[in-house]
C-alpha cells in the first residue's frame, strides 16, 4: 500500500527522523490559518497524490510571502496533475502538505528495500539527491552505494560507516555524520517494525545550518502485513485507487484496470498475465488483469462478470479457466447464471480446460446464451478477437 | 530418476486439520504420496483420512520419520511453521501459503542460511514427480511420466504447460512451482542444476513472469552450465509498469523486471523463448526432435 508524503513524514517523525515542520491541509482557509502560525522564511506548498514528478507538473510551489500561501493553496487544490507516473488522465489534488522550507547546501538520496536476490534489507544511497534515481542507476551506476543489513543482528556501526565514508559525508559536512548514523538506524527500525516494502528519502538534505532533514518521503507498506498495523491501515486513501479495483478487492478478486477492450477473467495470476499476452498476440488489447483465484467458484465468477461489465470500454469478454481442483462444469454453471443475471449482450468466449472441461462446454452450448465454449487457448483468443472486430 | 521427491518420500502436512490442509493431504495420498503424518497444535491423537495428527513437527518426525513437509498454515503463522519444520530436521519444506509478510520471510531465509534444509515457495503450487509423488495442490491427473522437467513461478500457468506436454506424449519428470513472492526459498538456478544432472530429464521448461531479475540470473547460469535444451515462456509482456499483477513479486519497478528484458536475456543464453503460451508443448517437441 502506498501512502502520502505527509503520512510518510508522520512515520519519520514518530521514529526520530528529522522532517520539516508541516501540516496536512484540505482547504484554503486551513492554509491561511496554518501559514499565520508557521514561522519560516520560506513556505512550501506541496500537492499530495500517490505519484512522483509533482514538481514538474506544477504541484509544488514556494513563496517567501505568508500572504501568498492561501493563493497557492487555491491554485493547487482541485487541480488535476499529470505526471510521468499518473498516466494521461492525471490525478486530482485533494490535500496539500504545507511546510517550512529549508536552506539547501547539498542534496542526497537514501532508500531502504529488500534485495530480492540476497533477501537482506538493503540501503541504497547516492550523492546525486533530488534526481530520478533510476536515471542515476542507468547512467552513473558507480554513484549508487548499496549496504545490506544482516537481519540476524540488525543495523550495525560498520553499516553506517560504510555508507557515510562511501558518500564522502565527513568531507561534505562533518557535523551531520553522527545524525546520519542515527537516521540510518531509525530508518531500519521503521522499515522492520512497520513492515515497509520501501522507504525513500529523496532528497535528503544537508541544510545551510548543518542539519540533516528528510525533505521528501515515500513509504510503501507490505500489503500482506497490513493486518499487523491498524495505524497504517488508516492511511489508505481510496481516492488514489481505481473504483473498480476497490470493488474487486472487496470481493477478494485481484483486478488491475488496463486500456484495451477485451475484458478477461482467469483463474491464477500467471495464467491471467499469459491470457492478456495471448489477446495481444491475437490482435487486440486486454482491458484488464483479473485473477479470480486458483480455487474459482460460481460466486467469484459472477462477481468478476459484474466488474468487467462496469468497464464501459469492454467490447468482448474472454474467460480462461484451467480446471484442476476446480471443476469446469461448476465454472460453466457460474458463467451461465451470471450471464443470465446481469444480461450480457457482449460476445463471450469461455475457454475451459482440465477437469470435466467437456461437460462444461456442453452446458455452455445448451444454455441458449451467446456464450461460446472453446477448448484450445490460441483458438479461443483468436475467436474473441474476431467476434469483437465483427461487432 | 527425478529431482527432490519420489515414491519413497515421507511427508508431514502442517495445518492438516484445516479446510485446505485436509482436502489436499487426502488428494496427495490418493495420488500415491506417502503422507505419513499431519501436524496441528492441540489436535494430537486425531486422524485425517487415516493420517495420524501430532501437536508438533518434532513429534511427528520422531514417530513417523517424515523427511519432507507440506505447509498450509495461514499467513500470520506460516513463518513460524517453516522454522519449526527446519528445527525438527525436515530437509525439504514446501510452503503453499500465500500472503506471508516479506519481513517474516527475511528472517526465515536468514535462519535457513547455511542449513541443509531446502525451502520451496512460499505462495507456490508445490512439487510433483509424475506418477510417483504429489506434494502440493496441482491436479495430479494432467501429469504423465516422461522426459521434461518444469520450473515455474506460477500455478495454473504451469498446469497449462504440463497439459500440453502430456497431450503431446512428452510427459514430465518433476514439476516444481517455486512461488510468486518476491522472496522465495529455492530459485531457478538450483533446480536447473538438478535437472541438468537428472538422467531422465531431457529438456527443461522454465516459466517466468515480470518482476525481479531471477530469469536474467537463470539465463546467465544456463549460458555457462546447461547442455540440455531449455524452453521458456515469460508472462506479462502486456503488464503495465508499477502495478502488481496478482503475485506479490510480479511488478515492474523503475523500468526493471520487464518481460522483454527477461526474454532477451534468455534468448541470448540460447534458450528457445516462446511468445505464445499455447505453443510451449509444440516447441519442446520440436527441440527434442
Amino acid at each position: 500500500m502506498n501512502i502520502h508524503e505527509f503520512q510518510a513524514k508522520q512515520l519519520f517523525a514518530q521514529f526520530g527522523i528529522p522532517v520539516p515542520k508541516g501540516k496536512e491541509i484540505k482547504n484554503v482557509k486551513a492554509a491561511e490559518k496554518w501559514a499565520s502560525v508557521l514561522d519560516t522564511p520560506v513556505f512550501v506548498v506541496k500537492a499530495q497524490i500517490h505519484a512522483g514528478g509533482r514538481g514538474k507538473a506544477g504541484g509544488v510551489k514556494l513563496t517567501k510571502n505568508k500572504a501568498e500561501v492561501p493563493e497557492l493553496a487555491k491554485e493547487i487544490i482541485g487541480k488535476t496533475l499529470v505526471t510521468h507516473q499518473t498516466g494521461p488522465k492525471g490525478r486530482k489534488v485533494r490535500r496539500l502538505l504545507i511546510e517550512e522550507g529549508a536552506g539547501i547546501a547539498k542534496e542526497l538520496y537514501l532508500s531502504l528495500l529488500v534485495d530480492r536476490e540476497s533477501g537482506y534489507p538493503t540501503f541504497i544511497a547516492s550523492t546525486e539527491g533530488g534526481m530520478d534515481i533510476e536515471e542515476v542507476a542507468e547512467h552513473t551506476p558507480d554513484k549508487l552505494l548499496k549496504e545490506s543489513i544482516d537481519p540476524a543482528v540488525g543495523f550495525q556501526g560498520y553499516n553506517g560507516r560504510n555508507l557515510a565514508f562511501g558518500l564522502g559525508l565527513p568531507e561534505l559536512e562533518p557535523a551531520v555524520v553522527k545524525p546520519f548514523f542515527q537516521m540510518l538506524e531509525n530508518l531500519y527500525r521503521l522499515f522492520m517494525e512497520k513492515n515497509a516494502s520501501l522507504v525513500e528519502i529523496n532528497p535528503l538534505v544537508i541544510t545551510t545550518d548543518k542539519r540533516l532533514v528528510a525533505l521528501d518521503g515515500k513509504v510503501s507498506i507490505d500489503d500482506s502485513a497490513l493486518f499487523k498495523h491498524p495505524d497504517v491501515q488508516k492511511f489508505r486513501d481510496l481516492h488514489e485507487e481505481e473504483p473498480l479495483e476497490i470493488e474487486a478487492g472487496n470481493n477478494n478478486l485481484n483486478y488491475v484496470k488496463l486500456d484495451g477492450d477485451i475484458g478477461c477473467m482467469v483463474n491464477g495470476a500467471g495464467l491471467a498475465m499469459a491470457t492478456m499476452d495471448v489477446i495481444k498476440l491475437a490482435g487486440s488489447e486486454p482491458a484488464n488483469f483479473l485473477d479470480v483465484g486458483g480455487g474459482a467458484t460460481k460466486e467469484t465468477v459472477a462477481a468478476g462478470f459484474r466488474i468487467l461489465l462496469k468497464d464501459k470500454k469492454v467490447k468482448g469478454i474472454f474467460i480462461n479457466i484451467f480446471g484442476g481442483i476446480v471443476r469446469c462444469e461448476r465454472i460453466a454453471h457460474g458463467v451461465i447464471d451470471a450471464a443470465k443475471e446481469v444480461g450480457i449482450k457482449l460476445p463471450v468466449v469461455v475457454r475451459l480446460q482440465g477437469t470435466n472441461a467437456e461437460e462444461g462446454r456442453r452446458l455452455l452450448a445448451e444454455s441458449g446464451l451467446k456464450v461460446e465454449g472453446v477448448a484450445d487457448l490460441w483458438e479461443a483468443a483468436q475467436r474473441i478477437v474476431a467476434l469483437r472486430k465483427k461487432k | 530418476m527425478s529431482i527432490l521427491v519420489n515414491k519413497n518420500t515421507r511427508v508431514v502436512v502442517q495445518g492438516i486439520t484445516g479446510k485446505e490442509g485436509s482436502f489436499h493431504a487426502t488428494q496427495c495420498k490418493a495420488y500415491g504420496t506417502q503422507v505419513v503424518a499431519g501436524v496441528t497444535p492441540g489436535k494430537a491423537g486425531q486422524e485425517v483420512e487415516g493420517i495420524p495428527v501430532f501437536n508438533t513437527v518434532r513429534e511427528a518426525v520422531k514417530k513417523t520419520e517424515a523427511t519432507t513437509s507440506l505447509i498450509f498454515v495461514p499467513p500470520p503463522f506460516a513463518a513460524d511453521a517453516i522454522l519449526e519444520a527446519a528445527d525438527a530436521g525436515i530437509w525439504l519444506i514446501i510452503c503453499i501459503t500465500e500472503g506471508i509478510p516479506v519481513n517474516d520471510m527475511v528472517r526465515v531465509q536468514r535462519a535457513l542460511y547455511g542449513k541443509a534444509t531446502r525451502l520451496i515457495g512460499p505462495n507456490c503450487p508445490g512439487i510433483i514427480t509424475a506418477e510417483e509423488c504429489k506434494i502440493g495442490i496441482m491436479p495430479g491427473f494432467i501429469h504423465k511420466k516422461g522426459r521434461v522437467g518444469v520450473i515455474s513461478r506460477s500455478g495454473t500457468l504451469t498446469y497449462e504447460a504440463v497439459n500440453q506436454l502430456t497431450n503431446l506424449g512428452l510427459g514430465e519428470t518433476t514439476c516444481v512451482g517455486i512461488g510468486g513472492d518476491p522472496l522465495i526459498g529455492t530459485g531457478y538456478i538450483d533446480l536447473l542444476q538438478m535437472f541438468q544432472e537428472d538422467d531422465e530429464t531431457e529438456a527443461v521448461v522454465l516459466i517466468g513472469e515480470i518482476g525481479g531479475d531471477a530469469e536474467e540470473r537463470a539465463a546467465a547460469y544456463i549460458k555457462k552450465e546447461m547442455t540440455k535444451p531449455v524452453v521458456s515462456f515469460i508472462a506479462g509482456i502486456t503488464a503495465p509498469p508499477g502495478r502488481r499483477m496478482g503475485h506479490a513479486g510480479a511488478i515492474i519497478t523503475g523500468g526493471k523486471g520487464t518481460a522483454a528484458d527477461k526474454m532477451a536475456a534468455l534468448e541470448s543464453a540460447g534458450v528457445r523463448v516462446v511468445k505464445n503460451p499455447a505453443e510451449i508443448g509444440e516447441v519442446v517437441k520440436s527441440v527434442l526432435g
